[in-house]
């Protein structure tokens, strides 16, 4: 089943044409990697999912973005609503400055949900499901700014697993963390494919290797390759895409 | 050469740093010496003796009730404690009424003799001459030694600082106009202020907020007394013909002026504190599907609210120690307020009213120099109580 379909997406910061005529489609509870130099134009990608690109002044789109067959890009589509559906996790931890509790119930609360107890259900299976629970259960109602950076960072996909998306998309999402930490989240990565399409941009080769089922390659703002991972970190079609895999640039 | 010429603008730099401390110091200083002087000021106008007969067991009076004696307002000692008995206001020029004018002899030199004389004589008495006419054997009771005490100003609630023969030095009206004019600026004020720093910060787009905030803080830059005579030709009439009150010139129309006069303070802050709100935190609320709305109240406020804080202090500072637009506005009646539509003075508008006519060193400048004490603790307070907010929020 495709779950993301991008159709001759094009997509500009003013002038500058940031992506060009990139086709992509990705599959249901599949994970899908980006990779490429900086610039290239991944993140400006992944951002078109939740169309948080709209927050940039300045910038416009052509083609079409359809998530379950719905153009997302539609006037008459509603943005907070995707973006419930579409959750995503941030290259730098970015909690907010409320306790662990409040952290994860924010985005339950600000959909208009009021039930205590089952936010209090929710905040729970969901730090469960990040395995963090054993780490904060004494310190719910602490502020999350008392967490190392990792714990930050589960916390963050916590709150963003907590409205029960069913696409989540992550910016680079082990960039600012140590190797431990990394392992636990490219864990937990492999964990959540199961209920959600994951879609994750990372610097990483060897991390895009080990999380993902299919890579895309970017540079210069074209979608160079896309394909199983295996076959990209293997046998690559194109020279530029076995050029940057093997570190020979970038 | 090069690294002595660093040591000489190092030293430049030391120098102009503690010459500029040294004479905020000194200001500080002279400030509260001027100030402190009063409580050693005698109650009685300088240059003159308060006199009781001898007998009468009141033997102090605060200046309060000696301007109510004066006033007529008391004429029974019982009401100050004394013996039921009439009081016998006797000013210096009444002295012909007693006496005629040859009996005080040529140059007058019998005068301190029929004074003495008078006061013994009449046990209801309370007398009023000057210094020079204080006869050596003098045998009343001269209250007029008595010292202003801080409690006659601190919680004085009267100012009438030139009534004869006791000034009356009265913080309490002037407070309590201060606090009035300036807590009603920041109710008008903030709604306002935060409304438009919100609009600036999240909600303006990059035109509209380049061209209105260059505009607002211009705003800043125009002089009081311009603010000032905007309010008494504009804002006192329409208050006046609104309000239908007997005068324009209110607390209220200081306040609105004054609110006037804060909004570009607490904008400028309030926004530069919002603006501080990562943008990492914004993309955070809106991923999950918070609206604009409920990312500026959930998330951009409390992540700012120390500095939100710190513009509603600084606005009520520049409110509290505004002097020439509310001196233009108030009406400048110096009573406690009751309303907030009759007229108040305030500290500032006090100062800058009544210093050029307080003769320099007696007690009306010296309680004019502790009015100014007492705005500056004020002032100081805010600012630390700002220091405070925001230290707390580096630490958060």
């Amino acid at each position: 089943m495709i779950k993301i379909d991008a159709q001759n997406v094009d997509f500009y910061y003013g002038d500058f044409h940031a992506l060009k005529h990139i086709s992509m489609q990705i599959e249901a509870h599949t994970s899908v990697a980006f990779i490429g130099p900086s610039g290239c134009g991944k993140s400006t990608f992944l951002r078109l999912f939740n169309r948080m690109n709209d927050l940039i002044p300045d910038t416009h789109l052509t083609g079409n973005v359809f998530i379950d067959g719905r153009n997302i890009y539609d006037k008459s589509e509603k943005v907070d609503q995707l973006r419930k559906n579409v959750g995503m996790v941030f290259q730098k931890p970015n909690p907010f400055p409320k306790t662990i509790y409040e952290n994860v119930a924010y985005g339950l609360r600000v959909n208009g949900i009021n039930d205590e107890s089952y936010i209090e259900e929710t905040v729970v299976k969901t730090i469960k499901q990040v395995a963090l629970w054993d780490e904060v259960k004494d310190k719910l109602r602490e502020s999350a700014f008392a967490l190392s950076g990792g714990q930050q960072q589960r916390l963050c996909i916590a709150r963003a697993l907590a409205i029960s998306p069913s696409i989540l998309l992550m910016d680079e999402p082990t960039s600012a963390l140590d190797p431990i930490s990394t392992g636990k989240i490219e864990d937990l990565i492999h964990e959540l494919k199961e209920q959600y399409t994951i879609v994750i941009v990372t610097h990483n080769m060897q991390q895009a290797a080990r999380v993902s089922d299919k890579t895309g390659y970017f540079y210069l703002g074209e979608l160079i390759e896309y394909g199983d991972t295996r076959k990209i970190f293997t046998n690559p079609e194109k020279e530029s895409t076995q050029n940057y895999i093997t570190g020979r640039f970038g | 050469m090069r690294k002595f010429i660093e040591k000489l603008v190092e030293g430049g730099l030391l120098i102009s740093g503690s010459i500029s401390s040294l004479a905020i110091l000194l200001i500080i200083v002279f400030l509260f010496k001027e100030a402190g002087g009063l409580f050693n000021s005698p109650v009685v106008e300088e240059g003159y003796v308060l006199a009781l007969n001898k007998d009468n067991p009141v033997k102090h009076l605060s200046p309060e009730k000696i301007m109510d004696v004066f006033d007529a307002e008391i004429t029974n000692w019982k009401e100050l404690g004394g013996k039921d008995e009439d009081i016998l206001v006797f000013r210096f020029s009444d002295l012909t009424n007693y006496y005629p004018e040859e009996e005080l002899g040529d140059e007058f030199q019998y005068v301190p003799d029929k004074i003495s004389e008078l006061v013994n004589k009449e046990p209801g008495i309370i007398a009023f001459f000057p210094q020079q006419y204080l006869a050596k054997d003098f045998q009343g009771t001269v209250i007029s030694g008595d010292k202003i005490t801080p409690a006659d100003f601190f919680a004085g609630t009267e100012w009438y600082p030139t009534s004869t023969p006791a000034p009356i030095f009265g913080l309490i009206p002037l407070l309590l106009g201060t606090l009035l004019v300036s807590i009603g600026a920041i109710i008008i004020a903030l709604p306002f202020g935060l409304a438009v720093a919100i609009y600036l910060a999240e909600i303006a787009n990059i035109k509209t907020r380049s061209f209105l905030k260059p505009v607002i803080e211009l705003l800043a830059g125009i002089p009081s007394v311009v603010y000032g005579f905007f309010g008494l030709v504009v804002i006192v009439p329409l208050i006046q013909k609104i309000l239908d009150l007997p005068v324009g010139e209110t607390a209220f129309a200081g306040s609105v002026v004054l609110a006037i006069m804060a909004l570009p303070t607490i904008i400028t802050v309030a926004e530069d504190a919002m603006r501080t709100t990562p943008r990492a935190m914004k993309e955070a609320s809106l991923a999950l599907g918070a609206t604009q709305w409920q990312t500026i109240y959930k998330v951009i406020i409390p992540y700012s609210i120390s500095g939100i804080t710190s513009a509603v202090v600084l606005g009520i500072g520049r409110a509290i120690g505004e002097t020439m637009a509310v001196l233009m506005v108030t009406g400048n009646a110096a009573i406690i307020p009751t309303s907030f539509f009759e007229p108040v003075r305030t500290i500032p508008a006090t100062i800058a009213a009544e210093l050029g006519e307080a003769p320099a060193g007696g007690a009306h400048y010296e309680a004019l120099f502790l009015l100014g004490a007492v705005l500056f603790i004020i002032t100081l307070v805010l600012s630390i109580t700002v220091e405070y907010i925001s230290s707390k929020r580096k630490i958060k």
